[in-house]
């Protein structure tokens, strides 16, 4: 298992979700979604509060079981229950919508907690990279600051740069603006862009259309626990087929 | 790389995949073997225990002085009677400290200038109470309250013993109810204030409901050592259970009435345990530290 693991087919896209179905209790809220992020592109998931953008992203990350379905993470289903969880989560990366940095730890450490703990780095190899990491997010002068001392902006970069200091293959990010305002908005967008001009591979859940216009490859419309319609950015946002699509879109143009 | 929109939802019923089904049975005994691995190991440490137990060499003389069967059966019913008094007192002990307990901590919580002696004597009070140790507390109450010889004071072994406890046990409370205090987010008293609540009613409705949940597990712990020192007011000379089994063991040194009493503070101590766990497990909410459902 582990062998296959690490290796995997080279053809398959990296991220293949194949009839993912989750429900809480009676609550269905995944009902067979279909999905695929190829190797260095970004896709965006949109739809209405409670459409399941985060169950989804959460299941992708392990961190929620699913009923049915497969999630093929390089041609490797991640959601059998004898894959490895822990390594599978160490080659992903997540951010959370609510920044979820460590509250007792300053950002450097929480940059080198998973590099020291997870990928067994020593301390200066790790400190090292978190510091270029923060001065890569603009955060070089805030090193030794405490999570409750930085801006909404600055603690969702931080949040950034510590998925992004364990270098992962994919990169999740739940609404990670939701929480800010329209300035340091774009001071996260502008940081992602940078990411994507880079090559990484990155599935986001977002109601920022304008980031969707100017990052996705590809935009997909969840909705009644499916992916109702998906497509480049301007067939979804500007020429949607689903009266549910329009429906929806009318409703942010307001 | 573009996936098809997925087609109209399925309307049909779910039937699990052959997938989903290998996933089941794969849990399942993945389940069965942790059951197994764990009735095993069970069984490998107390067949230890008590081998270590039957081989030592007073085994013999111990069992017929601890558990002896005939005077373990005979003496359940006086003990039983005695036990009735330890769990009044433990009830009644229970309640009036975590109720002192909670006004103490709410009491160090005030910011006024003038609640300022208030502060003070909660801070000395608690201090106090749980720096002695709960004998001592109770020698003092038990034997220095009566020599006051207050008219209106009850001097009942089992009333002083259950004042000792409250003046112990609500200084342990305070304790407990003030780090769970401190322990709720202040954005959630921002956002109380902000909707126009006074201090008082953020403390009241916001505050102090997370304060308790926070700390239920804690206060659990507090209020089943309460159970078992409720014992320690035999010492005062109130007649319960281990004074019941005091009077016995002192007529012959069979100490067997001992080992009785403590099986029926077991036996009440247990359950309550294993109740108040589920109680918590089925509420929703379990504070927030309440971490919902293992992550793989
Ligand atoms: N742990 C849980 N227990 C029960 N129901 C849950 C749980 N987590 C999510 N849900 C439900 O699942 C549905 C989807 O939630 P989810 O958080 O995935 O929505 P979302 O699309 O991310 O919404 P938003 O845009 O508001 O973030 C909601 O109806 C929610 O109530
Ligand atoms: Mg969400």
């Amino acid at each position: 298992m582990t062998a296959e693991l690490t290796s995997g087919s080279p053809l398959a896209p990296l991220l293949a979700l194949r009839g993912v179905r989750k429900s809480f209790g009676e609550h269905l809220v995944l009902g067979g979604v279909d999905l695929e992020v190829a190797e260095h592109s970004c896709v965006v998931l949109i739809g209405a509060s409670g459409s399941g953008k985060s169950t989804l992203l959460r299941a992708v990350d392990l961190l929620e079981d699913i009923d049915d379905g497969s999630i093929q993470l390089r041609g490797v289903d991640i959601a059998d229950p004898w894959v490895d969880a822990d390594a599978v989560r160490a080659r992903l990366g997540m951010v959370f919508q609510a920044y979820n940095l460590f509250a007792h730890l300053r950002v450097l450490d929480n940059l080198t907690l998973a590099q020291r703990l997870v990928h067994k780095q020593g301390k200066d190899e790790a400190e090292a990279a978190a510091i270029e990491m923060l001065a890569r997010v603009g955060l070089a002068d805030k090193a030794t600051a405490y999570p409750d001392q930085l801006s909404g902006g600055q603690a969702q970069r931080a949040a950034i740069a510590r998925a992004l200091v364990n270098e992962p293959e994919l990169l999740l990010l739940d609404e990670v603006t939701s929480a800010l305002d329209p300035e340091l908005v774009g001071e996260v967008l502008d940081l992602l862009v940078g990411l994507r001009e880079e090559g990484m591979t990155m599935l986001v859940a977002t109601h920022e259309m304008g980031f969707a216009r100017r990052v996705a490859d590809q935009v997909c419309f969840l909705d009644g626990g499916r992916v109702l319609e998906a497509g480049t950015p301007e067939q979804v946002l500007e020429d949607p087929q689903q009266p549910r699509t329009r429906e929806f879109l009318a409703r942010l143009q307001v | 790389m573009v996936a098809e929109p997925n087609a109209v939802p399925d309307q049909r019923p779910w039937q699990p995949s052959e997938k989903a089904l290998a996933r089941t049975v794969y849990r399942a005994r993945r389940r069965r073997r942790s059951f197994l691995v764990a009735l095993a190991s069970t069984v490998v440490v107390a067949g230890l225990a008590w081998w270590v137990l039957v081989s030592s060499p007073g085994w013999e003389r111990t069992r017929e002085a601890f558990f002896d069967p005939a005077r373990f059966v005979e003496m359940l019913p006086a003990l039983a009677g005695g036990l009735w008094l330890n769990l009044r007192v433990w009830v009644i002990a229970g309640l009036v400290s975590l109720v002192l307990g909670l006004l103490l901590a709410i009491a160090r919580t005030t910011t006024a200038p003038a609640l300022f002696p208030l502060r003070a004597a909660v801070v000395v009070f608690v201090d106090v109470f749980r720096g002695v140790p709960v004998l001592l507390v109770l020698l003092l109450v038990g034997f220095g309250l009566p020599a006051l010889r207050l008219s209106w004071l009850p001097v009942q072994a089992a009333f002083l013993g259950t004042l000792a406890l409250v003046l112990t046990y609500s200084a342990y409370l305070a304790e407990i109810f003030r780090a769970g205090i401190e322990a709720v987010h202040p954005a959630q008293v921002a956002a109380a204030r902000a909707l126009g609540l006074t201090r008082a009613q953020t403390t009241r409705r916001i505050v102090v409901p997370q304060a308790v949940r926070n700390v239920v597990p804690a206060l659990l712990n507090i209020v089943v050592a309460l159970q078992k020192d409720s014992g320690l007011i035999s010492i005062l000379g109130a007649v319960d259970a281990i004074r019941v089994a005091q009077i016995s063991v002192t007529g012959d040194y069979n100490f067997t009435p001992y080992v009785a009493a403590g099986f029926l503070f077991l036996v009440v101590s247990i359950p309550l345990t294993r109740a108040v766990d589920a109680y918590n497990a089925r509420r929703g909410w379990r504070g927030t530290r309440g971490v919902g459902g293992a992550i793989r």
